[in-house]
């Protein structure tokens, strides 16, 4: 097929990957902005899902209203922060715009995580007189923890898919080297943009799997 | 000459009762769109789905390689799946709904698989009893077992496709993405806000219909629960 070796002659040239603008430099900026966005979704999602999953109030209200967050396109959110007075703040539409993206799937893997914490084990620790926040922190957290990094590695690789959106509004990251080739009607560049997304999404894949089959094996098979 | 009118759309107001009474035509053609791409990519999703999950349930080794393709699938980010499908499709609404489907299929395949695993072998053993054989124990048995499973798949599948068409803008055919797309670039509030509130309409409509659909197709649920 000509286009896969037009694409691949992009791809393996140098100067598209040099430069301002070039691969490297977009590259950079989509990690940036997806680890950026990832560390606030998690400081926003985990202290609540925690919380409410602990207390065992209020958890189902909050798994429902973030999943209602999945009807609203994130591109609709991106624009609308753009032309609201957000917009003047450089990137931080598109950071607020992800982060509401990355909150639901955290949150209701941590809650659920939580409250799958057998009842016997959390009553036995009471019955050992560790106090509620000793229970959270030394008993329901490590045992729901293979649903919460369920629940990051989720929204880790949705990030990265979904942070190409941020080209469409001028923002940078890979897409702009999809939307670029848009404008240039270049088929092998946005393939090759494509490509890299798609490939920078698998990697953060398998490098949570491979975490997943090299953490230690706690007490309790991680279902 | 004479003033300009000073009205909310010269004001560029976020709510402008002028903007969806003016560009009435405009709005229904992009909504006519976005149900057009959202209804033919889960239905297309559905049709491939089925025989795949029932392939996986049948077979035991078939099972990882369709999770396995399915999810890679799932990874690849909507703006890039577009791309890689335009040496295809060109720039066509049939790009749009092909890249919708294969998203669709990753949680369709997932949903109806495990409905289909979940039902007890007792029943099946039941049904072959009574001499079903294996396409009307699949038919009539095992598929409507499947159901609820399968519609919780059809639902996020949905909404998550009615939010997806939006990026179909890129290539021109994106329902009421156009829309928020064309907004963002001339700045016009109230088409942007218009748009974004229809889409999340859609999504809620889309779910509340096939919620009616599937308590009308799974009545026996509901008797135990009442």
């Amino acid at each position: 097929m000509n286009t896969l070796a037009d694409t691949w002659d992009w791809l393996t040239t140098g100067a598209n990957w040099a430069g301002d603008g070039g691969i490297g430099q977009r590259l950079a900026e989509h990690l940036y902005l997806t680890a950026v966005c990832l560390a606030l979704s998690c400081l926003i999602a985990l202290p609540v899902a925690l919380v409410l999953g602990h207390l065992g109030r209020g958890g189902a209200l909050a798994v429902n209203i973030s999943n209602a967050g999945r009807a609203v396109p994130t591109f609709a959110v991106l624009v609308l922060l753009l032309l609201s007075p957000v917009g003047a703040y450089g990137s931080w539409p598109t950071v607020i715009a992800l982060v509401l993206f990355a909150v639901p799937p955290l949150l209701t893997n941590a809650y659920v995580g939580m409250r799958g914490v057998d009842r016997d084990v959390v009553r036995a620790a009471r019955g050992m007189g560790m106090t509620g926040t000793q229970t959270l922190v030394r008993v329901e957290l490590p045992l729901a923890m293979p649903l919460i990094v369920t629940g990051l590695r989720i929204a880790a690789v949705q990030l990265v898919a979904t942070a190409t959106i941020a080209a469409l509004a001028g923002g940078g990251g890979l897409g702009r080297v999809i939307t670029a080739g848009f404008n240039l009607a270049s088929t092998p560049q946005v393939v090759a943009g494509a490509v890299l997304v798609a490939a920078l999404a698998l990697v953060v894949e398998a490098l949570f799997e491979a975490a997943r089959r090299l953490a230690p094996r706690r007490g309790g098979s991680a279902a | 000459m004479t003033a300009p009118p000073d009205d909310c759309l010269a004001r560029n107001e976020w709510i402008c009762g002028d903007y969806l009474s003016s560009r009435g035509q405009i709005l229904t053609d992009a909504v006519l769109q976005h149900l057009r791409l959202t209804f033919l990519a889960v239905l297309i999703g559905l049709v491939l789905a089925v025989p795949l999950a029932v392939a996986a349930r049948r077979w035991g080794w078939a099972a990882a390689p369709v999770l396995g393709l399915t999810t890679i699938l799932y990874t690849i980010p909507s703006l890039a799946m577009f791309s890689l499908l335009l040496p295809v499709y060109g720039l066509s609404a049939a790009l749009v709904v092909a890249g919708l489907v294969l998203y669709s299929l990753t949680l369709l395949v997932r949903n109806i698989l495990a409905g289909l695993r979940a039902v007890p072998e007792e029943t099946r053993q039941a049904a072959r009893g009574m001499g079903y054989g294996p396409v009307r124990l699949l038919c009539a048995v095992e598929l409507p077992l499947a159901l609820p499973a399968a519609m919780a798949g059809l639902r996020i599948a949905t909404v998550s496709a009615v939010s997806l068409v939006t990026i179909g803008a890129i290539v021109g055919h994106g329902g009421l993405g156009n829309l928020i797309y064309a907004g963002m670039n001339t700045y016009f509030k109230a088409q942007v806000l218009t748009a974004s509130v229809l889409c999340v309409v859609i999504a809620v409509a889309a779910d509340l219909v096939l919620l009616l659909i599937q308590r009308a197709l799974t009545p026996w649920t509901r008797k135990g629960a009442a």
